[in-house]
């Protein structure tokens, strides 16, 4: 499989009110190529609520029902048991939300429509911040990030979503990157061919809120799986199993890049190496990734 | 047709199911469980053949049935109190999408501290969203109206939810006989739920995207005017009944001995119940007093209220209160009244936090404002500083 392989089809259609180098944008037309046209969409507030356009004009070509912040997976349960109802079985129902509207206030309905084993996908576009809000925190800012209620950067480091998800024993979740839409793809195909409740999670530099340039958003996405911040991986059957380059690290067959190469070049970290280098918050950040993939290396290798 | 001898909730569960939503999505609350559990029985026998999603949370309750709406089902649920407090932001939600879906709440004290008796400030918090409200007194006015509310509900003038409250524990938890109708009788009552749009692959849009004022200003026109078109449904879709079922609860109000009436006494739910032996007592003792029982809270029947204030002095009973201003319905029946008539209306707040509101006390009200023996316009009825 190649780019050149992707179906021809179009479900996010030019004039829409994505900010340029949008990583949301990119993964979602990755996405609604995988799944095709019986996919009905539910958005929170996030912002693919923005992206979509405004009334009474849609740039999606899948019926779209916007929902309020914490509502998503709930919305997503009424419109999958409709649809049974129907005996439009194959028919996917997506929840696709933000990672605000995942972590925080949507967390309580996505672990009910989990446990009830609800049958749908649903996909958290994680840019780390509430971006659509003006990059305020969320419960997945790394630490030492700026944003706008985090002025000297966050003090906390992100919570471990996915293994909140694992939690739930589904028979798919995965984290994907916006950077590398083939293993998107692929991910996204086999999570359509399962029944039952899938999660996968898709990482999206976003960059007003992380400041860096607009052409630099794949470069961004690749860089944070080369430095370890982020891991490709798939959890099918609760059996985990990594890819790309995140395996070899796993592996210890490569040396993930030192955290501070994807930092030093997001404006969000500035303050931790201008005026002066913050050593400690540095290397409690470097630690902590270390942590991280020692903990995979003992759990999943 | 059969006889069934059951509470408030049971009835309810059995009305909910024999109106066949395609979908019910739920919580559970005291005292609105056992109207969850009836249906979770319906399930398990096989009568119930539809979704029945047990969520974690009112919130996604509300939601599940604004998810399966938009994609075309009818949809069913019950809450009470808290619950139906913290589904207030769906609430909006579901009404400006304009989505049919219907609901129960059993009127529950809101905490702290923790109370689960009646009183209906939990759905009086409501009456902004753009559902209607509808107040029932009695177990078969609940299996009628759950039935007539979903073909109200689902009109192609409303397309708009519609809220069913009754009290907590004297009517959801009292059994009393109720007239249930054969499957087939409802299903001619009811047609199935043919919606005028959905989320359709085939046809895909957008459903709640971003809106400026031009637009979103018209649609609260919108829903502003529907309520208005249900003032005259709601009677029409009762006669309708009346005339297939021989049973009439009243539209917008229930009428009791107000034809030659000096005095109306409005009340609602149990409490209107209740003020039947206290006009018929009032009655044996030579004062001409009628009841105005108030079924539909919302839309407000302004009207109707005009009506009453040309004929009678006005006597209002609330188990609510809006702190700091007054009881709702004494309100709103002022407001209804400006300009109008200069109608005499003497208010009562009574039965807050489930306190019993026996008949005597009833007539004990009516005899105060009659006499003209209530310091305020409105007075709290028990309080030793009030009288």
């Amino acid at each position: 499989m190649a780019l050149k392989d992707f179906p021809r089809e179009e479900y996010v259609l030019q004039g829409n009110a994505a900010c340029p180098g949008c990583p949301a944008t990119m993964a979602l037309r990755t996405v609604l190529k995988a799944l095709g046209k019986k996919t009905v969409m539910v958005v929170p507030a996030c912002c693919t609520a923005v992206i979509q356009s405004l009334y009474p004009k849609c740039s999606f070509d899948v019926p779209v029902m916007n929902i309020a912040f914490e509502a998503c997976a709930a919305g997503a349960s009424g419109i999958r048991a409709a649809l049974d109802q129907q005996g439009k079985h194959d028919h996917t129902v997506l929840a696709w939300a933000g990672d605000g509207g995942t972590y925080d206030i949507g967390i309580q309905a996505l672990s009910g429509a989990l446990e009830r084993q609800t049958n749908f996908i649903y996909i958290c576009y994680n840019n780390q911040i509430y971006s659509n809000t003006g990059i305020q925190r969320s419960g997945a800012t790394p630490k030492g990030a700026w944003t706008t209620t985090t002025v000297g950067g966050k003090k906390e480091f992100r919570k471990d979503m996915s293994e909140i998800i694992r939690a739930h024993h589904l028979p798919y979740a995965a984290q994907a990157s916006a950077s590398r839409p083939l293993d998107l793809f692929e991910k996204v195909k086999k999570a359509k061919d399962i029944k039952g409740p899938r999660y996968i999670e898709i990482l999206a530099p976003c960059p007003p809120g992380w400041r860096f340039g607009m052409e630099k958003t794949v470069e961004m996405g690749d860089l944070a799986i080369d430095t370890g911040a982020y891991a490709l991986f798939e959890s099918i059957d609760d059996n985990v199993v990594f890819n790309g380059k995140s395996k070899l690290i796993l592996e210890e067959k490569i040396k993930p890049k030192p955290i501070e190469e994807w930092i030093k070049i997001q404006g969000r970290f500035k303050h931790l190496f201008y005026p002066k280098r913050d050593e400690k918050c540095l290397a409690e950040i470097q630690e902590h990734y270390d942590q991280m993939w020692d903990r995979y290396r003992k759990e999943y290798l | 047709m059969s006889v069934m001898i059951n509470t408030g909730n049971y009835i309810a569960a059995k009305a909910a199911v024999m109106a066949r939503p395609q979908v019910v999505a739920a919580y559970p609350i005291t005292p609105q469980t056992t109207l969850v559990e009836g249906i979770a029985n319906y399930v398990e026998n096989g009568e119930y053949t539809g979704e029945y999603i047990c969520v974690e949370s009112e919130h996604s309750a509300m939601t599940a049935c604004i998810g399966a709406s938009e994609a075309g089902s009818r949809t069913f649920t019950a809450t009470s109190s808290h619950g139906l407090l913290l589904m207030h932001e769906m609430l909006h939600w579901a009404a400006l999408a304009r989505l049919p879906i219907v609901m129960c709440n059993i009127n529950r004290v809101v905490g702290p501290g923790w109370n689960i008796w009646s009183d209906q400030n939990d759905s009086i918090a409501q009456r902004d969203t753009g559902w209607l409200q509808i107040y029932c007194s009695s177990n078969q006015e609940i299996f009628d109206t759950i039935i007539q509310s979903f073909k109200l509900a689902e009109n192609k003038k409303i397309v708009l939810p519609v809220l069913i409250n009754y009290d907590a524990f004297i009517i959801s938890h009292t059994s009393m006989p109720a007239s249930i109708p054969d499957q087939e009788e409802i299903d001619d009552f009811l047609p199935s739920f043919n919606p005028t749009w959905k989320l359709d692959v085939d046809n895909p849009i957008a459903h709640g995207t971003i809106i400026g004022s031009q637009y979103y200003e018209k649609l609260r026109r919108a829903m502003h005017d529907a309520q208005q078109d249900a003032k005259k449904l709601i009677p029409k879709i009762a006669n309708d009944w009346e005339k297939q079922f021989g049973r009439n609860h009243g539209g917008l109000f229930e009428k009791y001995n107000c034809e030659d009436a000096e005095y109306i006494l409005i009340s609602m739910a149990a409490i209107g119940a209740e003020s039947k032996v206290a006009i018929d007592n009032l009655r044996k003792q030579g004062i001409k007093i009628g009841l105005a029982r108030l079924r539909t809270f919302r839309p407000f029947p302004s009207e109707e209220v005009v009506a009453l204030g040309k004929q009678a002095e006005l006597i209002v009973i609330d188990r609510n209160i809006s702190i700091g201003s007054e009881g709702v319905m004494f309100n709103e029946i002022k407001s209804a009244l400006y300009q109008q008539s200069d109608a005499k209306v003497t208010g009562f707040i009574a039965g807050l936090g489930g306190k019993d509101v026996p008949y005597g006390n009833i007539e004990k009200m009516c005899k105060k404002a009659i006499q003209g023996k209530t310091k305020n316009h409105q007075m709290w009825f028990g309080f030793k500083e009030d009288d």
